[in-house]
């Protein structure tokens, strides 16, 4: 491929945001937050990603993923790297995400930073005030009860609505 | 722990970075054997999902001692093709599972060590064992905060359950010791910052422990006498037959992948 023929990054960006999140594929690896970065070294495409959790299972169909859909858009130079500094965050999934995730039944990490949002759940349960209101992604209701601090993934928890009834996975934050 | 990185022993660093790997890499075996037998279907996710937790965290690790290493192995290599007197893990991981209640207290007592240890890390001269225990730190909170808070609602539970997380703390008891016991490994990365050493982490576990077993309503038993080995490569038998079935596999059917 020529370097004048080289998609933009903004092109990526573009089409890495049309692949979606093997596990959760309402949302794709942007709104997860998981690509940091996209650049050309030469005409090889670099493409950095951040795992989620050190042992999700996810990880290496994602990085198949991303090669395959950016071969199928005529990128044959492309590296993946792996950034572990600074550690995935919650935070990083953008609000198009949650919004997704809320409509696809799954409540989405509270708002605030993880870490924040982490040890205020903690400090209301040692001072006996109960979990952070996880709110019922059917329903909306506040009135809800964990169930499980792990779900069908290492980044869900499993909640139940005592309103409408209905369980519902919550997006860990970390 | 020193800022500044000096000069570290690489085969220290090699040692020690197997110890960190093999504890996440056992533990995580042994809590797998649980997937498909825990007691209750959340239980089964959890636990599974904290073994997942602990062999990615055990991939970053090891991965990290065969770049140390420099002899060409992979973290694969160090896993499944290396005996059990090459295996650097405290004995506590290798016990095995008993009961649910011996299960979460294991968990417990380890969780509450590498929730220190991983803090600790954090400040790590090496910039590589800092990102790794930044990111594993974030994982075992949630595996701390959810033992906690099963070693208190069963030790603080039925006459049964009470008594069976009690058997447990007394019969796990004599491995904590060897977390906390520096030798000549933990000095060498202590002095180059790469570490803190066992011992110093050893204030913050008790308190974490104080804390969750009152709630417990559990004893600690007052027994001085401690099991060690481990970090050496001297292993009980429990060990081999752990080893016998993770390593199958890669034993019967060299260079086989997925």
């Amino acid at each position: 491929m020529g370097g004048a023929t080289l998609p933009g990054v903004d092109q990526v960006w573009h089409w890495l945001a049309e692949v979606p999140d093997p596990e959760i594929p309402v949302i794709s690896l942007t709104d997860l937050g998981i690509i940091r970065d996209v650049h050309y070294e030469d005409e090889t495409l670099v493409v950095t990603v951040t795992p989620t959790y050190s042992g999700c299972p996810a990880t290496s169909i994602i990085n198949l993923d991303i090669e395959t859909a950016l071969l199928g858009h005529g990128i044959d130079k492309l590296r993946l790297e792996r950034r572990l500094s600074p550690p995935w965050t919650t935070d990083w999934l953008t609000e198009a995400g949650r919004d997704k995730l809320r409509a696809y039944g799954i409540a989405p990490p509270v708002d605030g930073t993880a870490a924040d949002g982490q040890i205020a759940g903690r400090i209301a349960r040692l001072t006996g005030t109960g979990n952070l209101v996880i709110a019922c992604p059917h329903c909306g209701s506040n009135q809800t009860e964990k169930l499980s601090q792990f779900g069908s993934t290492p980044c869900k928890a499993s909640y139940r609505c005592k309103d409408c009834l209905e369980p519902f996975d919550y997006f860990k934050c970390i | 722990m020193s800022t500044a990185a000096t000069a570290v022993d690489q085969a220290a660093f090699f040692e020690w970075l197997q110890r960190v790997g093999d504890n996440a890499l056992i533990l995580g075996h042994r809590v797998s054997e649980w997937c498909g037998h825990a007691p209750a279907l959340e239980e089964d996710i959890a636990i599974s999902n904290t073994a997942l937790d602990l062999i990615g965290q055990t991939q970053l690790w090891l991965g990290l001692a065969a770049e140390v290493e420099g002899k060409g192995r992979s973290a694969d290599n160090l896993a499944f093709l290396r005996d059990a007197g090459a295996f650097r893990n405290v004995l506590l991981v290798e016990r095995p599972n008993g009961d649910f209640g011996r299960t979460l207290m294991r968990q417990f007592l380890f969780d509450a060590y590498h929730m220190e240890l991983l803090r600790a890390l954090q400040g790590s001269s090496d910039p590589r064992v800092a990102e790794i225990a930044a990111k594993a730190a974030k994982e075992v909170a949630y595996h701390l905060e959810r033992s906690a808070d099963l070693i208190v609602r069963l030790g603080d539970g039925t006459a049964e359950s009470h008594d069976r997380m009690q058997q447990a703390l007394t019969e796990l008891w004599p491995y904590t010791g060897e977390l906390f016991a520096d030798d000549a490994t933990d000095q060498a990365v202590a002095d180059a910052g790469i570490a803190p050493l066992p011992s110093s982490l050893k204030a913050g576990w008790d308190k974490v422990l104080r804390h969750v077993m009152a709630e417990a309503t559990l004893t600690i038993p007052e027994a001085s006498w401690q099991h060690k080995g481990g970090k050496t490569g001297v292993h009980t038998e429990h060990l081999g037959f752990l080893l016998a079935e993770m390593q199958f596999l890669q034993r019967a059917y060299p260079g086989a992948t997925w």
